[in-house]
């Protein structure tokens, strides 16, 4: 298997990310590229369902790499994340080296404690060779994890490397492709940034999530995915919103739609579906209460325009 | 020839990297010269063919936070536009331009950069907060005396003593379990790893079972507090209190009157006295109004997703009368209670022996708080620290009690 090579300038990002349906803006591309070409891990920040996720996802795709995903957790820890000595094994090989009379204590420590009984977790995974080439490595929803976990990721982040105390430092050759996302449900800490590139991944603009819907759910008519990106964008412009909806829910909404048949939307409909895209009840109450037909009016006059 | 005219602008377009990230520097944001480093490699890995990409291939490096996004917006412009450097770069960067002599002027543009950025300096340093005043009527004070006074009604000499209590208080133990394993003497949870390195220090001969147990913490603490007039001696002397508190926990710190801002980073500061300075330096609002529904709604949208993690103990600091919409309050005050742990509300209004929670505001927000408690002086904090070292409301603080009595 030859190794896929990264792209060679931000314009060959964007064409990779196009290639594998991902429809992404220049700046998102750049900080992408820089990532890739200085090998640097990449730290993408943003509201949930805004495509963080993705981004990992068609990059391994994209480059023909392996993904390794480590989903963040509290409590999440260097057992679970890194590496885990495989206790059973150990034991039985203490048991043998005992029956054949062993003795010397410092030659049993490095057999028990070699890397045979190593068991590799996704940060030690994600440092292995790889015929491909050097995998994807996803830390997803690094928020998730509680504060003590980040410690454990910064030499892996800086160095591209792991120290076991009872082995030594094992090192990659080639530094995975290391991507963060959060939620920002908290600041992460200054000397974890510091070590990656930034970028707030934002809400897409109408004219892009247009082409996201007509490209993930091809189903939908231009009608409809005219009217259904309008509706959204409107929803997103009110201020007092708890939470905007997100791309996956305006994708989910329009999966919703076409699969009752809607050609257009209409006020029944969409006080039904709602719950697709508002995820909170306040919120669902408010848009039902006083503004669906509103902002109804205000897609329909506006893709009226359009079309 | 040609080699030196392209190196040339490459150093010229280190040192304006470098010029332009101290700018971003005294602008507030934090760049250090390790991403100075990062942004030179960066640029000179993305080169320079686009404004846009240059710009994004400084925001990757430069910037760290999205409430850093305008202001890099803001210095970018200023510091590139102006004086046509970035064209210039472009040109001299991109192999068939012709050598030019014309030599980007660095000196006058981030001089006039910095006098723009100093002249804002100034402007701020204008504005001096208020001081505390208080009448020096009472002139001896018995350590008994000062325990029970109000704060508002201190001398200066008071407050400079009760700063000192406030410091040597001894503060709360309270402690949550966290999924984390610490090494432990005795407990259920067997330690392998451990157990098997002991026993190998013996020769695999024996094991001793090591043992670990779950890791306990503090639990974190927000604070909002109330900086309008009536409120603002209580605030002072309890952000004293919280700047102890920090030492041994997460607190993240908001103050709040017409607007709500965060002084989570001031407040880190070693010297109490130079947090507090800090702190007004950043408020533009002390002793104003309050607009605590406003100043709510903005907490529960914009920051208590962010820092509500880890179960935090609320402590709210207001004395809850609010003259707008109630509705928008209660709404509100229900949100921020379903998002924590435990919300104490610390009013000082209950100093006085007959009140009653009559205000509107207040009988708007009673029914979403797990205590009710005054603040008024140096016994009361020492009442909430003992709160906060046990779990759950007394009948005492209870907020029903004073629903029922209304």
């Amino acid at each position: 298997m030859t190794m896929t090579p990264v792209p060679g300038s931000i314009d060959d990002t964007l064409a990779l990310l196009k290639a594998a349906d991902y429809v992404a803006d220049r700046p998102l591309a750049t900080v992408l590229y820089l990532a890739l070409k200085m090998q640097r891990p990449l730290f993408l920040e943003g509201e949930a369902g805004v495509g963080k996720t993705e981004i990992a996802k068609v990059l391994a795709a994209g480059l023909n790499r392996k993904l390794i995903r480590l989903q963040c957790y509290e409590g999440l820890d260097v057992s679970t994340a890194v590496y885990e000595w495989n206790y059973p094994a150990q034991m039985v090989e203490i048991r043998i080296a005992e029956a054949a009379g062993q003795t010397d204590r410092s030659e049993l420590a490095s057999d028990i404690f070699s890397e045979r009984f190593l068991v590799k977790r996704p940060v030690l995974e994600a440092l292995e060779p790889d015929l491909a080439g050097p995998p994807v490595l996803l830390i997803d929803e690094l928020d998730r994890a509680d504060e003590a976990f980040e410690a454990f990721l910064l030499e892996v982040l800086s160095d591209s490397q792991v120290t076991i105390p009872e082995i030594g430092t094992i090192r990659a050759d080639a530094p995975p492709i290391v991507i963060i996302t959060t939620n920002r449900t908290r600041e992460i800490h200054d000397a974890l940034k510091r070590r990656c590139l930034y970028h707030w991944v934002d809400y897409p603009s109408a004219e892009r999530e247009l082409d996201i819907v007509h490209l993930k759910v091809p189903g939908a008519g231009a009608a409809l995915a005219q009217e259904v990106v309008a509706f959204v964008q409107a929803l997103r412009a009110q201020e007092d919103l708890f939470k905007a909806p997100g791309v996956a829910e305006t994708l989910d909404w329009a999966t919703a739609l076409c699969e009752l048949d809607q050609i257009a939307l209409d006020p029944a409909t969409v006080a039904d579906t709602l719950g697709v895209l508002l995820k909170y009840q306040d919120d669902i109450a408010r848009v039902q209460a006083s503004e669906l037909t509103k902002l109804l009016d205000q897609t329909k006059t506006k893709t009226a325009a359009k079309l | 020839m040609i080699a030196t005219e392209t190196a040339d602008p490459g150093g010229k377009l280190v040192d304006n990297v470098v010029h332009f990230a101290r700018l971003l520097r005294s602008a507030g944001m934090p760049v250090g010269p390790a991403r100075v480093v990062d942004a030179v490699q960066a640029v000179e890995a993305a080169g320079i063919s686009r404004r846009d990409d240059f710009y994004w291939t400084l925001h990757a490096t430069l910037v760290s936070r999205r409430e850093h996004d305008v202001v890099f917006q803001e210095a970018f412009e200023q510091f590139w536009r102006p004086r046509g450097l970035l064209e210039k770069m472009i040109e001299l960067m991109s192999p068939v331009a012709p050598p030019r002599d014309t030599e980007p002027k660095a000196k006058a543009g981030s001089l006039r950069v910095a006098q723009a950025l100093n002249a804002g300096r100034e402007r701020t340093s204008e504005t001096e907060r208020p001081e505390i005043e208080i009448d020096a009527r009472q002139t001896v004070s018995g350590s008994e005396v000062l325990q029970q006074k109000d704060f508002a009604q201190m001398s200066a000499d008071e407050i400079a003593a009760a700063k000192v209590a406030l410091r040597s208080l001894v503060l709360p133990l309270d402690t949550v379990k966290t999924r984390r394993f610490v090494p432990a003497g005795r407990g259920r949870r067997i330690d392998m790893r451990r157990s098997i390195r002991q026993s190998l220090r013996g020769g695999g001969q024996s094991m001793t079972l090591a043992f670990k147990k779950r890791a306990e913490v503090a639990p974190p603490i927000v604070a909002l507090f109330d900086i309008s007039g009536s409120m603002s001696p209580y605030s002072r002397l309890l952000l004293h209190f919280l700047h102890a508190l920090g030492e041994r926990r997460r607190v993240t710190t908001f103050l709040f009157g017409t607007r709500l801002t965060n002084v989570t980073r001031q407040l880190r500061m070693k010297d109490p006295d130079e947090a507090l300075a800090a702190c007004a330096g950043s408020v533009e609002d002390w002793s104003g109004g309050t607009r605590i529904a406003a100043a709510l709604k903005d907490f529960n949208k914009k920051w208590s997703r962010r820092v509500m993690h880890g179960g935090p103990i609320v402590l709210l600091v207001t004395d809850g009368l609010e003259r707008e919409s109630d509705e928008d309050l209660a709404h509100e005050m229900d949100r921020l209670h379903r998002s924590c742990r435990r919300l104490v509300w610390l009013n000082p209004l209950l100093r006085y022996d007959r009140f009653e929670a009559k205000a509107r505001g207040i009988r708007a927000m009673l029914p979403h708080v797990d205590e009710f408690r005054s603040i008024h002086s140096l016994d009361t904090i020492a009442d909430l620290v003992e709160a906060l070292g046990r779990d759950g409301s007394t009948a005492e603080t209870d907020p029903r009690k004073w629903i029922r009595a209304a």
